[in-house]
């Protein structure tokens, strides 16, 4: 394994430098569930403190297209997980195919996150202080609920954002012909950061569309 | 190298499970259970978030260094959340509307 390209020169081996490159990903993933953590925190007690407000604001959304998003991002997360799997196989191609989906899985998740705020918009739901919403349904303290609602939301689709960017990378990386069976190592860490983004909406959809 | 344990198989299953999981998140909101509406809601979703990291993430036949630190941030989030709700109902509520 010594001979190895992609191994770095400060390394004695290549599992040393997996496990290495592995602890930092863990790490970072780390960071990001204590960033989302406390804004599930901030949400739960402010959920508690006001049920009907936060009632009266999930009724806005649309649950249907929170529970294709769900099912679009799942989705998307097994292409994911089957693009390693292909690369591990050295079948390129079908790696690549995988890859793509999840790419076009990606855009699918932000087109109807784009039809639900849009829709928003226009009935005045803005963040923080540009809320101008005075509809039958208004209730006191509602700009609350949609400020949680954008700040979450929003933070998750910057990650989705950001997610398909890295897969774009890796989709050009297999292009090079730089992944294969002996170096799919990349590939993985951004599926590891898909998935996370993954399991972030997993909390979310529940959490803002199903409120009772 | 790390170990090639996800097979087509399995990692199918999981997807399948995800998802009749989803189902089952939309009919239980359906139901109203009271107050523990909330914590089944939050049950399913822990399912699936482990799941997701046993299968997706490739935790369950990875080294437990990364599921320590994993779970270490999410017990932090816990801690966070345990001393908050603390201080609110043991002083907050009793002077403000809060």
């Amino acid at each position: 394994m010594k001979d190895n390209k992609n191994l770095a020169h400060h390394f004695n081996s290549y599992k040393d430098q997996i496990r290495a490159e592995k602890i930092g990903m863990w790490l970072f993933l780390a960071t990001e569930i204590l960033m989302f953590g406390g804004l599930f925190v901030g949400y739960t007690i402010y959920h508690a403190e006001y049920t009907k407000v936060f009632k009266v604001g999930a009724e806005f959304l649309n649950w249907k297209k929170g529970a294709i998003n769900t099912v679009v991002l799942l989705f998307s997360s097994w292409t994911m997980v089957m693009s390693i799997y292909y690369a591990q196989k050295d079948q390129i191609k079908k790696c690549q195919m995988m890859l793509g989906t999840t790419l076009v899985c990606g855009f699918l998740f932000m087109f109807i996150k784009y039809l639900e705020y849009s829709h928003k918009f226009h009935e005045g739901i803005f963040p923080g202080i540009y809320f101008s919403y005075t509809g039958s349904a208004f209730v006191e303290d509602l700009p609350l609920y949609f400020s949680f609602y954008y700040l979450m939301t929003g933070l998750h689709a910057s990650h989705v954002f950001i997610g398909m960017a890295l897969i774009f990378w890796m989709l050009i990386k297999t292009y090079k012909k730089q992944i294969n069976s002996s170096h799919y190592m990349p590939l993985e860490y951004v599926g590891l950061f898909w998935h996370l983004v993954d399991l972030i909406w997993i909390f979310l959809f529940p959490l803002l569309y199903l409120v009772e | 190298m790390s170990i090639d344990n996800s097979s087509f198989k399995t990692n199918l299953s999981v997807l399948i499970a995800l998802l009749i999981l989803t189902v089952i998140t939309v009919l239980v909101a359906q139901v109203d259970f009271g107050i523990f509406n909330a914590f089944f809601a939050m049950l399913i979703a822990g399912i699936k978030g482990a799941l997701v990291l046993m299968y997706f993430m490739h935790l369950k036949y990875d080294e437990k260094i990364y599921s320590l630190i994993f779970g270490i941030s999410v017990f932090f989030v816990f801690v966070l959340y345990f001393f908050s709700k603390l201080d609110i109902i043991t002083r907050i509520i009793q002077t403000s509307v809060l």
